[in-house]
């Protein structure tokens, strides 16, 4: 049971930030193109709200589109990785060199693939190339950290590999799974306003660019609106992982997975 | 799984039989060589300090393991294997986990659960079908563990330390719950224990076989007096008493040569 002053300390603190930014803010003059006060921002939130909104959505549906494609991609590998132990062998280094090139740095590579004639797409295979490793790497860990003792009771009932995957490997997985799709999502967020910065042209009109017209112009008030838009988006797909992850472990009751 | 060779004599009263069996581990002397009987429908307890290849018998009788030398069971014989821990899939309720084995042979879904909650009923679970893992006690989750053996009506049955983790008392009740699921059958399965308790093992056992500390050789091995399952007061009887001194000389020798 949380008590309320848990639940109101960090509102609290979120408050007093604000209240001595806006303080500030007025007290020092400084001009409002370099930092304007909260309730500067806020007007501007109201003002751009539709405008942001519809980026949001932009921006939103792009970090999904790339979250599926890499987790089709990422999972599927790390699947297929499983079955065989010379495959994982011969495919590990690779990963992992995969995972220690900063991802950002293909865009301009990724942009002239996909983006030439559509935008969002670039933004798309960028944001999932960003998303791809921790999926990979949870769904292979999750899937090689059965029970040894119970990866012999299948071996001494005979378990085919299908079997084995189904009933042992798959529900091994899942919380790993969980928590890779965890990292993922803040990855593919990050992927999205990043590609969208590189493709620079304003196609995609997502928050990205909204952040650039507004810095562009001068306009920080409205620069720091779409970064609230961005934060609070961030925020919603985290939770919602959280959510998922917390009602399977009460449904199975195990204890999630590295924690 | 690995294919055992059979008893080709049909005449033949042997569950399992070890003959000369050596395992060679990476970085350590090889174990063995183990020669080691068990009769049908016979109790076996084998005893011996840590690292003596106590659990390396078990794997071997299952064919989990390979070794250098002749490994033989009866062709029809249906072996079940009993961990140190429940080793029972987290995700899963009770009775899906007695089920594994029926489940993973093919057997039809419905005749899967009947048996299964039979065997869950035999071993005084049969009101905590849809309990998952976490639900149940150390010993309950054993007791699932035992059901789960039990369903595939195995002629032998290897049980590797499988109530050392458990209280005294609940492991003193698993222990006449073996007894008379054990003479509840017909025939009566052979019964392979591992343990490090030589009153455990001389109590629960009709014969009690110690392992030479070092080799893993067979170096001892003494009948139990007395009838199975034991009457009461049993513990409190001489005969009861002496073997259990004389299998415990038999250990600490083979402890002294090897330290």
């Amino acid at each position: 049971m949380k008590r309320p002053i848990d639940i109101a300390a960090p509102w609290l603190l979120l408050g007093l930030l604000l209240a001595v930014w806006e303080t500030a803010c007025r007290l020092s003059h400084v001009p409002p193109y370099f930092l304007p006060p909260p309730s500067a921002v806020a007007a501007a939130l109201v003002e751009t709200a539709p405008v942001l909104a519809a980026s949001a959505a932009v921006t939103f549906g792009m970090a999904l589109q790339a979250l599926v494609v890499a987790f089709i991609v990422g999972g599927g590998l790390a699947l297929l990785v499983s079955l065989s132990r010379p495959v994982e062998t011969a495919v590990r280094p690779l990963a992992v060199a995969l995972q220690v090139t900063p991802v950002v740095a293909i865009a301009p590579l990724v942009l002239i693939w996909f983006g030439l004639d559509h935008a969002d797409r670039a933004v798309v295979a960028l944001a999932a190339a960003v998303a791809v490793f921790p999926l990979f790497s949870g769904v292979l860990t999750g899937l090689n950290s059965a029970d040894p003792d119970l990866e012999r009771l299948f071996d001494l009932y005979g378990a085919s590999p299908l079997q084995r995957l189904r009933h042992l490997r798959l529900p091994t997985a899942l919380p790993f799974v969980l928590e890779g799709l965890r990292v993922a999502v803040g990855l593919a967020v990050i992927g999205a306003v990043v590609a969208e910065f590189v493709s620079g042209s304003g196609a995609t009109q997502g928050l990205a660019w909204r952040l650039l017209e507004a810095g562009n112009r001068l306009r920080t008030a409205d620069l720091l609106a779409a970064l609230t838009w961005l934060t609070v988006m961030g925020l919603v797909l985290n939770a919602a992982v959280a959510a998922v992850e917390r009602a399977i472990a009460r449904r199975s009751g195990r204890p999630l997975a590295g924690g | 799984m690995a294919k055992l060779p059979t008893f080709h004599d049909s005449g033949e009263e042997y569950a399992a039989c070890l003959s000369g069996v050596t395992v060679a581990y990476p970085g350590r002397a090889p174990l063995g060589p183990f020669d080691l009987s068990i009769g049908r429908g016979e109790i076996v307890a084998v005893v011996g300090a840590s690292g003596a290849g106590k659990s390396t018998i078990l794997r071997l009788f299952a064919g989990l393991e390979r070794g250098h030398g002749a490994v033989a069971r009866t062709p029809e014989i249906v072996c079940s294997f009993v961990f140190q821990s429940p080793t029972l899939m987290p995700w899963a309720t009770a009775l899906r986990n007695v089920a594994l084995p029926l489940d993973l042979a093919g057997i039809p879904r419905a005749e899967a659960r009947d048996r299964a909650a039979a065997a869950l009923a035999a071993v005084g679970l049969g009101d905590r079908l849809d309990a998952r893992p976490h639900q149940l006690s150390g010993g309950m989750a054993m007791r699932v563990a035992l059901a789960r053996a039990l369903v595939t009506r195995p002629a032998l049955l290897l049980l590797d330390e499988p109530f050392a983790a458990l209280d005294s008392i609940t492991r003193r009740r698993l222990i006449e719950d073996l007894h008379r699921l054990w003479s509840d059958r017909n025939p009566r399965p052979a019964l392979v224990f591992v343990t490090h308790d030589v009153e455990e093992a001389v109590y629960f056992a009709a014969r009690t076989v110690v392992l030479d500390a070092a080799t893993g050789a067979v170096v001892a091995d003494r009948p139990s007096p007395g009838v199975l399952p034991r009457p009461a007061d049993w513990r409190l009887d001489p005969a009861y008493r002496s073997a259990v001194e004389t299998v415990a000389a038999a250990l600490a020798a083979t402890m002294e040569t090897a330290a």
